[in-house]
């Protein structure tokens, strides 16, 4: 049977033998594979320059405060969200951003030591319940930051309404989070309705894209910013499909992609089926533009996608904290790793929540008064929420892929 | 050898007799604390039974308030709410018994009724939704009807299929019906339904008694429809239903031939079973208060498998045991989120290879003629042999001969 | 109450279609395509084919042997600086590189199910337990293998390898027909030919079938059955990691913890679907499904009827066949 084996393995390498013949010179004639910056995609990429610095607003609150905050040892903020599952990595880069102003509010204020609590819910509605319902039991705890994603946030939401329990999103854009009436919502970023038409002002203006085709995934954030996006691309629209959360295969999407004749795909969703749609699709010979909104925005998303990548533009609502000299520096050395996306939003949500423990606003309804009423700058933007919950003004940002690195290319949508 | 048949999923007769003179003979070397116990519950005159059962039963209702530490769930999840979770999943398990347990049909779709029970109660009551309304409660035997339908629709064509046959078309029956809720519109795919309806009642204060962040008042409710299902199928195991059920999971050709309408019994296991589903995805709809096609995966159906055979397939009790600790086991460590699943792949691995019957393994006994003959079978004198049990058995075993005449 | 319920179904209808015309339009690339997938469902599918033959054991957990072929596969291409784009080699170069991979992917998969016999199954085979328990136990190391990948590499796919650029071969009606798909195609379906040779005319395989048809005589008979069982894990194993070089190839970003499961369930189906316990019936039923699955999303409009399509044509076929399109023989195969 020894020999069997080999000769099943003599056979494989026959048959690749035969069929690789013409793989070989390929790199070098086709001219894709070359260094970064020269993929397959790049032929009708519109060169948007990078922006290397952001200006942080001067007043900028801080973590530190003034160093002569007073509070009791059992002071407590938690976050609620993603550790574990299929899109941890939001989470991570989250609930370190609140670490890290936690751990930067500690060291600078002796007689308040906060305590941080985090509760993992995967990301999934049907288990958030139990992680947030114990958040909201524990009476230490006065604030909340999270839950990151739309649909967890909608199927809990009412339960931090029940209890007063202030919460503050740094990352679920669902639109109708802010039409359900609770008093303790509140968004650290613009919402998909601000996101879409900007992504679509992006697509057509500076882009210069005349047949863009939206692709959404099956998530209510993909679904939303689908539709808010193709509204507002109007007769610019080549054509919209749908594929499914944890789709591998995408070749039937991207056959009629192909022959529609479009120059930019918009993919509303997220990098885990982003990324290798993405990958596929120049595989299949796409040479347009790819864009996706901030759940794209990952460095998984180059990753995995690889060379592909190159031709991919974002947008996001979030702001390029990297940029911020001081905030890079400190988060790299907490989390061994560059701030991702939605960190400095977790920073400064958790930001908010510190400077009103400082100010003596140590109990539940208290905190929430504070969050209510503030009207400060934070490291990425300035802080006021409407009645309903939402910022009075998000930005909304455009990135590009550059030397493998997404680097942003400015606010968008103005 | 036919391969479409297979052996059957429990051991027949023989086998089952060596590993009870093994299990015996071994009792006190490996995993006879159940055994024992097991052996010795039957051994107890009636009235003790009913004695302890009462006080189980008080015990059970008395866990979410009591929160035992260690045990608790907490301070990862809320312990009342993980006691809700656990009792559904109980509720899974015992339905999804009495098709794989007792007529020995392998479902691995069984998500799929508990997803229709889920979506009647969400549909039937959500704001979300744009039909009908009607109140909480009428959505459980609503969704029961539903599921028993889907039961009948799944049924009929697949049943005809043996073993592991039938394994596969469930399982694709159970996809089938969680990617329909992602297509079709009107079941809003991961969007989903939100505040999902609950029985009526508030407190002093005024607010809503079953809230979804309560989770004791849906432990009591849910214990309560599990008692009630468990005296059903307790009844139903007993009669010439369950009769039929063991004949055709212990040899299916010769039950058709001896005169069993094999096919009809077979629908009834499914349709028993899809109603308990149906039952317990509403209880779940409600408890969460959300619902969305995320739930009703594979995973969640292979976990309800589990469940089953980790308490003892075809053992009701250890049936609520099984799905009560495949709820517990993930809730209980999610304080170390990232080791969960694999503390829980671990332990499912060991607990079938120390206890390949499961945690409760399941008697083969004579149901109808009761423990004093098992008694007898067995060559035991059990302390509790009184008359006035033998006397209740032979009696229930005549009223059965002459039904069955 | 019915009409005032059929009265608020939104009447939106464009979740399902009937578009012939872009079935026809798109039938030779979907044609192509779907055969690329189905010669990767059949050769995981021959995993679960074999072992249920032998054991009559759905191995749940054959999926974590494909899976950590992947990842056998990927860490040696890294290993070898392929990356996301293509590595400047030669030709020989890529083969030698793939042929490496390969043999890597076959024997941490081999391994895999070695083990997992060994551990899981054997002291189970031992106890005599019964079928439902091997089911859970197959669940459980599944669950297992899971997630000490997730603890290991963590929740992302790996980094993507791209083994090198599909080049146009041929052209038929139309479509280009690129070198990837052929290599899959053509070296799956060799590496079946050999299989089904080997378990019809070496000793080793006359003792598969012997085991599969009646494990007691065949003991009886001389038989080593302990040794049957773990070479049939092994044959599935190397199966396994063959479809894992070629899985990475065809989706680069595959390489994930859990990337097996789905995988995993729709070759037991292609196993199924051409008659459980077959070896042909494996490549049949995997080409097929393959096959249905991509006409069908394209038909009904929609990517995520793929897999609707496919169960509803199993249903259909198990119906009609209870047997499966070959039927279910491994003991009764030609001798």
């Amino acid at each position: 049977m020894y020999r069997k084996k080999v000769s099943t393995t003599l056979a494989v390498a026959a048959a690749l033998g035969l069929l690789l013949s013409s793989c070989a010179n390929q790199p070098g004639t086709s001219g894709s594979g070359d260094t970064a910056g020269a993929g397959a995609g790049a032929a009708n990429k519109v060169n948007i320059p990078a922006l290397t610095k952001i200006d942080t607003p001067a007043g900028a609150v801080l973590p530190k405060g003034d160093g002569k905050g007073k509070c009791p040892a059992t002071t407590t903020l938690a976050y609620a969200g993603a550790e574990t599952g299929a899109n941890a990595q939001l989470g991570v880069n989250i609930f370190n951003g609140i670490q890290l102003a936690i751990n930067e509010h500690n060291a600078a204020n002796p007689g308040c030591q906060v305590q941080f609590k985090k509760y993992d819910t995967e990301g999934d509605p049907n288990k958030a319940t139990g992680p947030v319902t114990q958040v909201v039991s524990e009476p230490n705890i006065i604030g909340v930051v999270g839950l990151p994603f739309s649909g967890e946030s909608k199927a809990t939401g009412n339960i931090f309404e029940q209890k007063g329990l202030v919460h503050i999103t740094p990352s679920a854009t669902g639109v109708s989070l802010t039409t359900n009436g609770w008093t303790t919502f509140f968004r650290g970023l613009g919402n998909d309705g601000v996101q879409g038409p900007a992504a679509a002002k992006f697509l057509t203006g500076k882009l210069e894209a005349k047949k863009i085709y939206v692709v959404q995934d099956d998530s209510e954030y993909g679904i939303g910013l689908a539709t808010s996006t193709s509204a507002g691309l109007s007769s610019a629209l080549a054509g919209t499909e749908k594929v499914t959360t944890g789709q591998k295969d995408f070749s039937a999407v991207i056959s009629k992609i192909i022959n529609a004749k479009a120059d930019a795909v918009f993919y509303a969703g997220y990098y885990a089926e982003g990324a290798p749609f993405d990958q596929q699709l120049v595989a299949k010979g796409f040479t347009g533009t790819f864009i996706g909104p901030d759940g794209v925005k990952d460095d998984q998303f180059i990753k995995q996608a690889g060379d592909a990548s190159n031709n991919a533009y974002f947008t996001c609502p979030c702001i390029p904290g990297e940029l911020i000299p001081t905030f890079e520096t400190a988060y790299k050395k907490l989390a061994n790793a560059e701030p991702g996306t939605y960190s400095i939003e977790g920073y400064d949500a958790a930001t908010v929540l510190l400077s009103g423990i400082d100010a003596g606003k140590q109990t539940r309804p208290d905190l929430l008064a504070w969050v209510k009423s503030y009207d400060k700058d934070g490291l990425s933007k300035h802080y006021k929420w409407d009645s309903k919950g939402e910022l009075q003004a998000p930005t909304v940002y455009g990135y590009k892929v550059d030397n493998g690195k997404i680097v942003p290319v400015g606010p968008i949508g103005e | 050898m036919s391969t479409t048949e297979g052996p059957p999923l429990i051991p027949g007769a023989e086998a089952k007799k060596i590993s009870l003179d093994r299990e015996s003979a071994g009792a006190h070397r490996r995993g006879g604390w159940f055994n024992g116990l097991g052996q010795r519950w039957n051994a107890l005159p009636r009235q003790k039974q009913w004695f302890y059962l009462i006080i189980i039963v008080v015990l059970a209702y008395l866990l979410p308030v009591v929160n035992p530490p260690f045990i608790s769930t907490e301070p990862g999840n809320n312990w009342p709410l993980a006691c809700a979770q656990m009792s559904i999943y109980a509720l899974v398990a015992v339905g999804l018994n009495v098709v794989v347990g007792y007529a020995g049909l392998l479902d691995l779709g069984y998500v799929a009724f508990f997803a229709v029970g889920s979506y009647t109660a969400a549909m039937l009551t959500s704001p979300d939704s744009p039909y009908v309304h009607i109140p909480y409660l009428w959505t459980l035997p609503v969704a029961m009807g539903v599921a028993m339908f889907f039961g009948v629709m799944l049924g009929i064509p697949t049943l005809r299929l043996r073993g592991d046959y039938l394994a596969i078309v469930t399982l694709g029956f159970g996809e089938i019906v969680r990617i329909m809720a992602t297509i079709i519109p009107a079941m809003k795919g991961q969007v989903g339904f939100q505040n999902v309806g609950h029985p009526p009642g508030t407190d002093a204060a005024g607010n809503a008694i079953f809230l979804n962040s309560n989770g004791t008042p849906w432990y009591w409710l849910t214990l309560s429809v599990i008692i009630v299902v468990l005296l059903l199928a307790g009844n139903l195991e007993r009669s010439r239903v369950g009769r039929a059920w063991i004949a055709i999971r212990e040899d299916e050709d010769a039950a058709e031939i001896m005169g069993v309408p094999t096919f009809k019994y077979k629908v009834w296991a499914f349709v028993i079973g899809a109603s308990v589903g149906g039952l317990s995805g509403a209880l779940f709809a409600g408890q969460v208060g959300f619902v969305n096609n995320q739930k009703f995966d594979v995973v969640t159906s292979v976990l309800f498998l589990c469940a089953v055979v980790l308490g003892g397939t075809g053992n009701k009790v250890g049936a609520i045991l099984g799905g009560a600790l495949v709820a517990y086991i993930p809730l209980r460590f999610t304080a170390i989120a990232e080791y969960k699943f694999l503390i829980f792949g671990v332990a499912l691995v060991l607990i079938m290879i120390f206890r390949p019957a499961g945690l409760l393994p399941a008697r083969q006994r004579l149901l109808a003629y009761g423990r004093a003959a098992y008694n007898k079978v067995t060559g035991r004198k059990g302390v509790g042999d009184a008359g006035g049990s033998r006397a209740m058995s032979t009696r229930v075993s005549d009223e059965e001969k002459g039904a069955q005449t | 109450m019915l009409p005032s319920l059929l009265a608020s179904m939104p009447m939106d209808n464009d979740w399902i279609s009937f578009d012939v015309p872009s079935l026809i339009e798109n039938f030779w690339s979907a044609t192509f395509d779907g055969l690329t997938f189905g010669s990767i469902y059949a050769l995981v599918a021959l995993g679960y084919t074999l072992v249920y033959g032998v054991l009559n054991l759905i191995n749940f957990a054959h999926s974590e042997v494909f899976i950590m072929g992947c990842f056998g596969v990927w860490f040696t291409l890294s290993a070898l600086n392929f990356g996301p784009s293509a590595p400047h080699l030669g030709f020989w170069a890529i083969v030698g590189n793939l042929i490496l991979a390969l043999v890597v992917g076959m024997i941490v998969s081999a391994l895999t199910a070695v083990i997992v016999e060994r551990v899981a199954y054997r002291p189970l085979r031992r106890r005599n337990a019964p079928r439902l328990a091997f089911l859970i136990t197959a669940i459980g190391v599944s669950f297992s293998i899971q997630y000490l990948l997730y603890l290991w590499r963590g929740p992302s796919p790996e980094r993507a390898l791209t083994m090198f650029h599909p080049t146009p071969i041929f052209d038929v009606f139309g479509t280009i027909i690129d070198s990837q798909q052929i290599v899959i195609v053509v070296a799956a379906v060799i590496m079946m030919i050999v299989i089904d040779l080997f378990i019809s005319r070496s000793r080793t395989g006359r003792g598969i079938r012997a085991v599969a048809q009646d494990p007691d005589t065949a003991t009886l008979m001389g038989v080593n059955k302990e040794r049957i069982i773990m070479t049939t894990f092994i044959i599935g194993g190397i199966l396994a990691g063959a479809a894992a070089l070629f899985y990475t190839m065809k989706i680069p970003s595959g390489v994930q913890y859990n990337g097996g499961f789905i995988l995993g369930i729709k070759a037991f189906a292609a196993a199924v679907l051409g008659g459980i316990g077959n070896v042909r019936g494996a490549l049949v039923g995997g080409l097929l499904l393959g096959l249905i699955g991509n006409y069908g999303q394209i038909l009904l409009g929609n990517s995520q009827w793929t897999d609707v399509v496919a169960f509803l044509v199993l249903v259909l076929v198990l119906i009609l066949r209870p047997q499966g399109v070959l039927g279910s023989s491994l003991g009764r195969s030609k001798a």
